[in-house]
C-alpha cells in the first residue's frame, strides 16, 4: 500500500467520507475509489456500488481479475446531549469502541473543554446544533442531562430521523411524564416505546462509569442486533 | 457533520500511517477472506513494523503471531503474500483457529513512492 493512498484513505475516514480501497490481488496493484468519484465506466462499478451501500469488504472475480474491496464508510455517531459525569466515561469508552461522538450541552458551566479534553463539544442548545448537523439512521442519541428543556427536542427529533438508537435518562417517573409531553406533541405510543428508558442495559450499574458501560451495550445492541429489542 | 474528527489513536489505518510517516518500516495485514467462525471480520487489519511491533487483529489473538513473522519477511522482501490459516493448516503454520474456522490473510508492505 503506497503510503499517499493511505494517508489519503485516512484523511477521507476522518472526514466521513466513504472510500473503497481497491486491490487487484494477481498483481498487488492498487486504487483507492472515493464516493463522490463518478463510476461510469469503472470496470468494478456495480460491485463499489453495492459495496458502498452495504458498508462489507470482500472479494470480486470479475473479468477483469481477482479484486480485494477495503471498504471503509463513516463509523456510527454518538450524539450525548448533557455534558455530565455519566458522559466523561461515556465519551472515552465509546471513542474506543469506534463511534464518533458528539456532545451537546447548552449549559456552558458543563460543557467545558476540561471536562471533555478532545471531544467534539457543542456548548449552544441542541436545536441548533441539530439544524446545523441533522439526525440520520447512522446515529445514536442518548440525551442524560434530565431536564426537559434540553433533552425533549433532541429525543423528538431523533425519533423523527429514525436514529437507529435513542435513550433518555430519567425515573420510570419521570419517563411517565416525558411519555405525556410526547404524546400530546403528537407522537404515537409505539414511536415513544423506541426511547430506551430506564436507559441501558439492566446490569445493575450504579456509578456513573457503570451506567455509561450499560448505556454504551444499548447502543452497541441496537446497531448489531437490532432485532433484540 | 462536515467536522473532521480525528481518528482514534487505537485506528489501525491511522497507526500504519503514522508508523510510516515516522520513517519506521510497516506492513499492512488485512482478513480477505473467512469461513466458518472465524473472530473478526472481514477487512479487520494488523499493522507491523519492521520490529515486529503491532497494532490492531486478525483474529482473536490465534494467528497474529505467525502474521507478525511472516510481516518482517515481507517488509524485507516487498513482496505482497496471502496466507491461510485453519484447522487444515494447523501442521503447515504451527497455528491454527482453536474456534475451527479458516481466515485468509493479506500481507503487504507500505511503500513510499519516491520523491520526483
Amino acid at each position: 500500500m503506497d503510503l499517499t493512498l493511505l494517508t489519503r484513505l485516512n484523511q477521507l475516514r476522518s472526514n466521513r467520507q466513504a472510500a473503497i480501497l481497491v486491490t487487484n490481488m494477481s498483481d498487488g496493484s492498487q486504487r483507492l475509489v472515493e464516493k463522490v468519484t463518478d463510476l461510469i465506466g469503472d470496470p468494478l462499478k456495480e460491485d463499489l456500488e453495492k459495496r458502498f451501500l452495504s458498508g462489507k469488504s470482500g472479494h470480486v472475480e470479475t473479468q477483469a481479475g481477482s479484486f480485494f474491496l477495503t471498504v471503509s464508510v463513516p463509523s456510527p455517531r454518538l450524539v450525548l446531549i448533557g455534558a455530565v459525569h455519566i458522559t466523561q466515561a461515556l465519551v472515552p469508552m465509546a471513542q474506543i469502541a469506534g463511534f464518533d461522538v458528539t456532545v451537546i450541552d447548552p449549559r456552558t458551566a458543563f460543557a467545558t473543554e476540561d471536562r471533555f479534553p478532545g471531544t467534539l463539544l457543542k456548548a449552544e442548545w441542541p436545536q441548533e446544533v441539530l439544524e446545523e448537523t441533522p439526525l440520520d439512521a447512522y446515529t445514536a442519541l442518548a440525551a442524560v442531562t434530565h431536564d426537559p428543556k434540553i433533552d425533549d427536542y433532541p429525543l423528538q427529533q431523533a425519533l423523527r430521523e429514525g436514529c437507529f438508537y435513542v435513550g433518555a435518562l430519567g425515573s420510570r417517573k419521570t419517563h411517565g411524564k416525558r411519555r405525556d409531553r410526547f404524546l400530546e406533541a403528537g407522537f404515537s405510543d409505539e414511536e415513544f416505546r423506541r426511547i430506551d428508558a430506564p436507559i441501558g442495559l439492566d446490569i445493575g450499574a450504579s456509578s456513573p462509569a457503570e451506567i455509561a458501560v450499560a448505556v454504551l451495550g444499548s447502543v452497541i445492541q441496537a446497531l448489531r442486533k437490532p432485532e433484540a429489542r | 457533520m462536515t467536522e473532521t474528527t480525528p481518528l482514534s489513536p487505537q485506528d489501525v489505518l491511522h497507526t500504519a500511517e503514522s508508523w510510516a510517516q515516522a520513517g519506521r518500516a510497516v506492513a499492512v495485514a488485512t482478513v480477505i477472506e473467512t469461513w466458518g467462525s472465524a473472530p473478526r471480520p472481514v477487512g479487520s487489519h494488523l499493522v507491523i513494523d519492521s520490529e515486529g511491533n503491532f497494532e490492531g487483529s486478525v483474529s482473536g489473538g490465534c494467528v497474529e503471531g505467525a502474521v507478525v513473522a511472516e510481516a518482517v519477511d515481507v517488509i524485507e522482501t516487498g513482496r505482497p503474500t496471502t496466507l491461510e490459516f485453519g484447522v487444515a493448516d494447523e501442521t503447515a503454520w504451527q497455528v491454527g483457529l482453536s474456534c475451527g474456522g479458516r481466515i485468509r490473510v493479506y500481507v503487504e508492505p507500505v511503500t513510499i513512492a519516491p520523491q520526483s
